[in-house]
């Protein structure tokens, strides 16, 4: 691995300003891609700057309405292991469990699978689904941005030059509803999604009030397909409005073959993968008081 | 090249002190600076578990680590397992299980598992499987290192008294 310095701010405003003064640093939280792609060559950094000593990316706070902030650098066992995860967002809990096995478990976060931009990543259709807001700070202040929106290419994100992720907002889930994230998967654990599907549905007077879909591995980006929820307002929820929707998840998907599976084995898996990720949500939405 | 660093750490519960550069994995740290050579490495990125060390109260992949982020941390490595001349219950269980071959794997099975017991005393074949999942082992077909961590886990409790 070529050389670099090492830098470990103890806050927020430190690390912004490290990061203007340094074009060439890298984000470090878990390492578990960085410090594969640094390794290998496929990115580089003079300056690698570890964010976990910053009190806001290690958070993981549940507010008094259920409301759910967690820090950009919280690794994934701390989310499966959180009582209060388990109770509200068991999607949640299960997903930061899949993602890679025990040991990367121990180091991995959600914010780096979400800043890694990979179209696999196994969180990122989840965090759809449950409409996350992504809050970013630089030195021209802080924003936020829905997490649809953040991923623009395999690898790439609109993280400008300065700015860094520093926590995952998900909003109070409503009474009645549910969410759940499934993925196909040759291995029963430690592998990439042929294709993922991340759900959400809320149920009021026994119709559909809301739903969000979205699918990884199946495009550049993970990819939200706002039709597919749109077509369930205000229907019952039968497995034909499901299977319907899970249609028109299909095809918004543009997947590719690769070594994972051809692109037309995958476009099948978008349709069964969405119906049942609805019908797990739908599921919970029904158990969810 | 970028100015080496002092890390102070606890290994194997002694205080340990080493000078390395930024870049360096904390496996590279242990094996070629502090010289405990009992953690392997396999793949390099982190799928193989053949590295995994204890880092505070987690395992880790060290090849996935930098040795400078295991500054005030301790780091338990499968030297530490033994009691003197006196083996870890699993690394007794392994060897009465034939659960190795060629052994390159054995000591992150071995520091994975140790965890594992930590969380789960008594663990069902399938708690096993999935915590071990991201160790593998291309000789041993898995089936008798699973074997071995539930007779360590048998051993452990019977010794203890425990009723899990």
């Amino acid at each position: 691995m070529k050389a670099f310095d090492y830098a470990a701010p103890a806050s927020l405003p430190e690390a912004v300003g490290l990061l203007a003064s340094q074009p060439a640093a890298r984000l470090l939280a878990g390492g578990t891609d960085l410090l594969v792609q640094l390794r290998s060559g496929r990115k580089q950094a003079d300056v690698v700057i570890d964010v976990k000593k910053i009190p806001e990316l290690n958070e993981i706070t549940l507010a008094a309405d259920h409301s759910l902030t967690i820090g950009a650098a919280v690794p994934c066992y701390r989310l499966t292991d959180h009582p209060a995860v388990q109770a509200h967002y068991p999607a949640l809990a299960e997903v930061a469990s899949w993602i890679g096995g025990t040991q990367i478990q121990g180091r991995a976060s959600l914010g780096g699978n979400l800043c890694n931009s990979a179209p696999s990543a196994d969180s990122i259709p989840l965090l759809i689904a449950l409409s996350a807001s992504a809050h970013i700070a630089g030195s021209a202040g802080r924003r936020s941005v829905p997490v649809e929106a953040f991923c623009t290419a395999p690898g790439r994100n609109l993280l400008a030059p300065g700015e860094l992720l520093v926590s995952l907002h998900i909003p109070a889930p409503a009474p009645h509803s549910g969410a759940a994230y499934l993925r196909f998967i040759p291995r029963n654990e430690m592998d990439i999604a042929v294709v993922g599907a991340g759900a959400s549905l809320t149920l009021a007077n026994g119709v559909i009030a809301a739903a969000r879909l979205a699918l990884s591995s199946v495009a550049p980006t993970p990819l939200f397909v706002p039709a597919a929820g749109d077509s369930l307002v205000g229907q019952a929820p039968t497995p034909a409005a499901l299977e319907a929707a899970a249609r028109l998840a299909q095809a918004a998907a543009s997947p590719i073959s690769d070594m994972r599976g051809s692109a037309a084995y995958r476009r099948h898996l978008c349709a069964v993968m969405a119906r049942r990720a609805l019908e797990l949500a739908l599921t919970r939405a029904q158990e969810n008081h | 090249m970028s100015a080496k660093v002092q890390v102070q750490t606890t290994i194997n519960n002694e205080p340990v002190e080493f000078l390395c550069e930024p870049r360096q994995s904390l496996l590279e740290c242990l094996r070629d600076i502090v010289g405990l050579t009992g953690t392997k490495e396999g793949c390099g990125d982190g799928n193989c578990g053949s590295c995994t060390v204890k880092l505070g109260d987690r395992i880790v992949t060290s090849c996935l680590v930098l040795g400078v982020e295991a500054a005030g941390q301790s780091i338990t490595t499968v030297e530490g397992l033994a009691h003197g001349n006196t083996l870890h219950p699993l690394q007794k269980a392994f060897l009465e299980n034939a659960a190795l071959q060629c052994g390159i794997c054995t000591p992150g099975f071995l520091i994975a598992a140790d965890a594992l017991l930590q969380k789960h005393p008594q663990p069902t074949e399938e708690q096993t499987r999935f915590w071990l999942a991201n160790n593998l082992c291309r000789c041993t077909g898995y089936d008798k290192i699973i074997r071995a961590v539930q007779a360590a886990a048998h051993e452990i409790n019977a010794n203890s008294g425990a009723a899990q």
